[in-house]
């Protein structure tokens, strides 16, 4: 079968760093194909160079036998080369259909809208991917899943000939992700060529047909995903041998520190019960909409719960605010980095000790130095890669960024530490490295309790998990025997060891 | 590499907002000083920094909510609402001069505080809730004086010192303006209390999680800027000794306009009191060197508009090349 697109030697520098070298990737129609990196290997220069948003210092693109040079947005997507990104591109308050011909709305005479034509078409465009949306609703109305179809059906409105998706399950349940796996089968069957960029590598191997990976901007290896198994993409991708992909259990249990008793809330969680001890990582797992969030946000004392109890140290601290709570030892490392985490456009120090800035003080001055002593410290501690001190967070690495919010809730100094998906979206190496600190935490006499989404992750890193199904703690195993089929069991509401 | 090192430096030096407009503010004065002789006179020099210290404390308080990412509209609007407050109730209702001025500062006070919470408690936007103040004080200003300026006469000598007298040479609002400066410039850059302002307009989801209590900065915030414009309103009354609605009308614009050439950001988190001093200053400057070279009042307004537009296309290109 011919290429559909084949990219030739391409290389691509910003300021003196080379985001690529010398690459070449190549598709054909009706392959699905998984483009695989850490975190700045460049995945997505080469993806931005593929759509035309970035042009490639050298190198050669060639679609369907014709060599494209100066391409751009307008001309890729005129070509049939679309790409759906990780954050959606949708405006909320719009129609579905006006959505998806965004920018290119049938028009009647005198410039109207023929909001017939666009109806009708923006359906036949969601029947390939066996959807029935109302296309009249505001697109904010519906679910993310049902919102990325749209996006998708967006892409493909243009007569795509190339989807690229990229981390397109980040925000999905496992059955949404199913869905669009099998709308993928469905487009793949037409003949639509497919990148499916993802750091989820199950996923990579149920789906793609076909492997591309880079490693600091380089291509290190392409095949059929027939031909290896995901420690060769990993070993790839990484550029060395994992001697594990997780770091060893405890070995013993300390002192209790944190007892959580029948707490509720009304519409998010009820009853639910646990305890945290020293030297011990436990695992929360359940699918999105289970209330994991809602309930460690009332244990930090951002809400507040109905009934029930919570004690640190035996001591009563259900009414306390998160700032007591955070002076007690207790903090909470939200999900959300961007949005909940960091201060973007402040520095380094700045971020480290947004938490504690009662320790950098003096007579309630701020000092300069102290600042300085701490931040430098932490972001030392986490094994933060940066240039200056003085540079804005927003500018590092998603991975890095990650280890300076770490290093912000590692500078209150606390005893009990809840992290919210403590790893989404990072890549497989700085993933070792968070794993590996929070064990290093543990043995240090730390209670850590995390919540992931992902599977491996809870058993892995976990020495004990749990697990809630729709705001009902369900299920406690141990991670020495539990299985991913168990745990889905009790997560899925088949199971429950706490019925009341 | 090694050049970096220096174009960092470069950088640096550029990126500090007001050594770059000291910097504009000190051609500027030379250059005028040259084209109009009566630029340095103690008497131009003198009513230039009278007529610029009642915006000036407007744009301190501005600063502060700017960069917690609100914007206070009502500024203009509750200085004239404690300049005729303050006056009435002195000339109508015989209430002592200094007990006048506490129930003037005490209801700024208060405009404050139910504007942080419409915003806090209710959530509407900034805009919206000191749109309305705006008009409610402004309304309110012309209620109790039915419209004309009242004169309070030489009520107080201590009253009239305040407002016309100099110490050490400077007349006093001035003065008062630049102890303002340099005391509210010290805690927003150094205060444990102030630092926190930076965090929530930088963002504000995340200065909760991390245990800012966010309500409490904004309330303070606002109540902070309230209050100081009830004072420069009641600095007004004692610089003219007349009690009038219109007063600080426009007012709110030209602290934004100070504030944001200063370094303040729309979207909160950055901003310094220095700056929006030396941007208010460059305002006056602009204002006065009109006035100077016979260029007529009306020409001030436009002027302003486009000095403002430079100002901000001038910084958001030095933050593109960051």
């Amino acid at each position: 079968m011919s290429k559909l697109l084949e990219m030739h030697g391409i290389s691509k520098s910003f300021y003196g760093t080379q985001a690529l070298k010398d690459v070449d990737i190549k598709i054909e129609p009706g392959e699905i194909q998984a483009v695989c990196g850490e975190n700045g290997a460049g995945k997505s220069t080469l993806m931005n160079i593929m759509t035309g948003i970035l042009q490639p210092d050298s190198g050669e693109i060639v679609f369907e036998g014709q060599t494209l040079s100066d391409l751009n947005p307008r001309t890729a997507q005129e070509k049939g080369i679309s790409i759906v990104h990780q954050e959606l591109s949708l405006c909320p308050e719009v129609s579905v259909a006006e959505n998806i011909f965004m920018g290119r709305v049938p028009e009647k005479r005198r410039g109207m809208v023929n909001f017939k034509q666009m109806r009708q078409e923006a359906e036949k465009v969601l029947n390939r991917l066996n959807l029935e949306i109302d296309v009249k609703k505001p697109v904010g109305k519906l679910g993310i899943s049902e919102q990325q179809m749209v996006e998708i059906a967006k892409a493909l409105s243009i007569n795509a000939k190339i989807l690229i998706l990229d981390e397109p399950t980040s925000s999905l349940t496992d059955t949404e992700s199913q869905i669009l796996f099998e709308n993928l089968m469905r487009l793949k069957k037409e003949g639509i060529a497919i990148f499916f960029i993802s750091h989820r590598l199950t996923e990579i191997f149920q789906v793609c047909d076909s492997y591309t990976v880079l490693r600091d901007g380089v291509h290190v290896g392409n095949g059929k995903i027939e031909a290896v198994d995901p420690d060769d993409i990993v070993r790839m991708m990484v550029g060395r041998e994992l001697d594990q992909a997780y770091p060893d259990k405890g070995t013993e249990v300390g002192k209790n520190i944190l007892k959580v008793k029948n707490i509720s809330r009304k519409d998010e969680f009820e009853n639910i019960s646990f305890e945290v001890n020293e030297k011990e990582i436990i695992g929360l797992f359940g699918l999105i909409g289970a209330g994991r969030s809602e309930t460690m946000r009332t244990v930090f004392g951002i809400n507040q719960p109905d009934s029930g109890k919570i004690e640190l140290f035996n001591e009563d601290i259900t009414a306390n605010n998160t700032r007591k709570n955070i002076d007690q030892g207790l903090v909470y490392i939200s999900e959300d980095r961007k949005e909940q985490g960091l201060f973007l456009d402040m520095d380094l120090n700045a971020n480290v000790v947004a938490a504690d800035l009662e320790q950098v003080s003096e007579n309630n001055l701020v000092k300069k130095r102290k600042v300085k002593k701490i931040g430098e410290n932490f972001v030392e501690i986490m094994n933060t890669k940066y240039a200056s001190l003085d540079q804005p967070v927003r500018s590092l690495s998603g991975g890095n960024q990650q280890k300076v919010l770490l290093a912000k809730w590692l500078a209150v100094e606390p005893r009990i530490l809840i992290l919210d998906e403590p790893t989404r979206g990072i890549d497989v190496g700085t993933k070792f490295e968070i794993h590996t600190k929070l064990r290093e935490l543990a043995n240090d006499g730390h209670g850590v309790m995390f919540i992931s989404s992902e599977l491996p992750e809870i058993l892995g890193l976990s020495d004990r998990i749990l697990v809630m199904h729709q705001g009902r703690l369900v299920g406690e195993l141990d991670a020495e025997t539990a299985t991913e089929e168990e745990i889905m069991m009790y997560a899925s509401g088949r199971k429950n060891d706490f019925k009341n | 590499m090694q050049n970096s090192q220096g174009s960092s430096i470069l950088k640096k030096l550029f990126g500090l907002r007001e050594a770059s407009l000291a910097l504009i503010i000190i051609v500027f004065a030379a250059l005028l000083s040259f084209m109009a002789p009566g630029f340095l006179s103690t008497y131009n020099i003198n009513t230039t920094l009278i007529g610029l210290s009642m915006d000036g404390i407007l744009a301190v308080g501005m600063t502060l909510v700017l960069v917690v990412g609100g914007i206070d509209l009502s500024v203009g609007s509750v200085m004239a609402f404690a300049n005729v407050l303050a006056g009435m109730t002195m000339v109508t209702l015989g209430l002592n001069i200094w007990v006048a001025v506490l129930v003037s500062i005490a209801l700024s006070v208060l405009i404050g505080f139910s504007i942080s919470q419409f915003i806090t408690k209710i959530h509407l936007s900034p805009f919206i809730t000191t749109l309305s103040m705006m008009s409610i004080g402004r309304g309110m200003a012309y209620i109790i004086t039915k419209g004309s300026p009242v004169s309070i006469g030489n009520i107080s000598q201590t009253f009239d010192f305040i407002g016309g007298g100099k110490t050490f040479g400077i007349p006093n609002p001035g003065l008062i303006l630049i102890v303002l400066v340099i005391v509210m410039d010290f805690l927003m850059r150094n205060s444990k209390t102030f630092r926190k302002i930076y965090y929530v307009g930088s963002n504000e989801e995340a200065a909760k999680f991390s245990g800012i209590n966010v309500n409490k900065i904004k309330i303070m915030v606002y109540i902070l800027c309230s209050t100081l414009a009830g004072f420069a309103g009641i600095l007004s009354l004692a610089r003219f000794g007349v009690a009038t609605p219109t007063a600080g009308t426009g007012a709110e614009l030209r602290a934004i306009a100070g504030a944001v050439i200063g370094g303040a950001s729309l979207t909160g988190g950055e901003g310094t009191v220095l700056g929006a001093f030396l941007g208010i200053i460059l305002v006056g400057l602009v204002n006065n060197a009109l006035v100077l070279l016979g260029v007529s009042v009306y020409w001030q307004q436009l002027v302003v508009g486009l000095v403002l537009l430079s100002a901000v296309i001038i910084d958001m290109k030095v933050h593109s090349n960051k």
